[in-house]
């Protein structure tokens, strides 16, 4: 099964699990299956539309899925997908 | 809300990293345990990626992130937080990193007046999304957050 590392600031809902298995075919059914499991996360990772929320980046392994297929990338069952925020600031 | 403990060693390693990045912005992680309290045992310099405004703005690369997750689970510890510097500004957060704040999450910021460390915060989310600052303490009980 292909594996979801779950970002530590969204841990406390997934009852502090940090990665989450799934037999999803690709990227998007993954992150699905996910907010499926832990209801609560749903709102962190989806926008109203039911798109992936666009501050949020998805890699697999150490690819952006931006440059494979994007939300549509295959998964294989040794994958592992990090769910990364923004992380950014600064005085400005 | 938890205090935020460093041990002697993490502390003055985030703060010669932040000195040595003056008058840019440093950035890095913190890694510990999270009980009780946020017990910091161990800071990860990371570059600052802001190429534009980097005396006034830091950002972490994605894989940079990716790296400080997978490094948190290889070593069971806890990924604590984000830390940065204002450089001749105060040590509080501002409508920038408020943007950019993630829930559970701890910002350390340390204010680097004139090339030297003048103060330490620590500050996360609460419940309506504002921050609220945590107390910081050495592991000598010595409260060095006295904004």
């Amino acid at each position: 099964m292909a594996k979801v590392i779950i970002p530590t600031p969204l841990r406390k809902f997934t009852d502090n699990q940090a990665s989450f298995e799934t037999n999803s075919e690709n990227v998007y059914e993954a992150i699905k299956a996910l907010s499926g499991a832990f209801p609560e996360i749903q709102k962190h990772l989806f926008d109203e539309q039911g798109q992936i929320r666009s501050f949020l980046r998805i890699y697999l392994g150490d690819e952006d899925i931006n440059v494979l297929d994007k939300e549509k990338t295959s998964l294989k069952a040794d994958d592992v997908l990090s769910i990364i925020p923004a992380i950014a600031g600064g005085k400005n | 809300m938890k205090e935020v403990r460093f041990t002697d060693q993490a502390i003055e390693e985030m703060h010669k990293h932040l000195v040595a990045s003056y008058p840019h912005e440093g950035c890095g992680f913190f890694y510990g345990k999270i009980g009780d309290r946020k017990e910091v045992v161990e800071i990860r310099e990371v570059e600052n990626q802001n190429k534009t405004n980097p005396e006034r703005i830091f950002e972490i690369a994605p894989i940079d992130y990716v790296k400080a997750e997978r490094y948190a689970i290889e070593n069971d510890l806890d990924l604590i937080g984000v830390y940065h510097s204002h450089p001749d500004h105060p040590a509080v957060p501002s409508p920038t990193d408020l943007k950019f704040a993630q829930p559970n999450f701890s910002y350390v910021i340390v204010s680097i007046v004139k090339g030297e460390v003048a103060a330490t915060s620590s500050w996360t989310l609460n419940e309506s999304n504002k921050f609220i600052q945590e107390p910081v303490f050495d592991n000598v009980e010595k409260q060095i957050t006295n904004l």
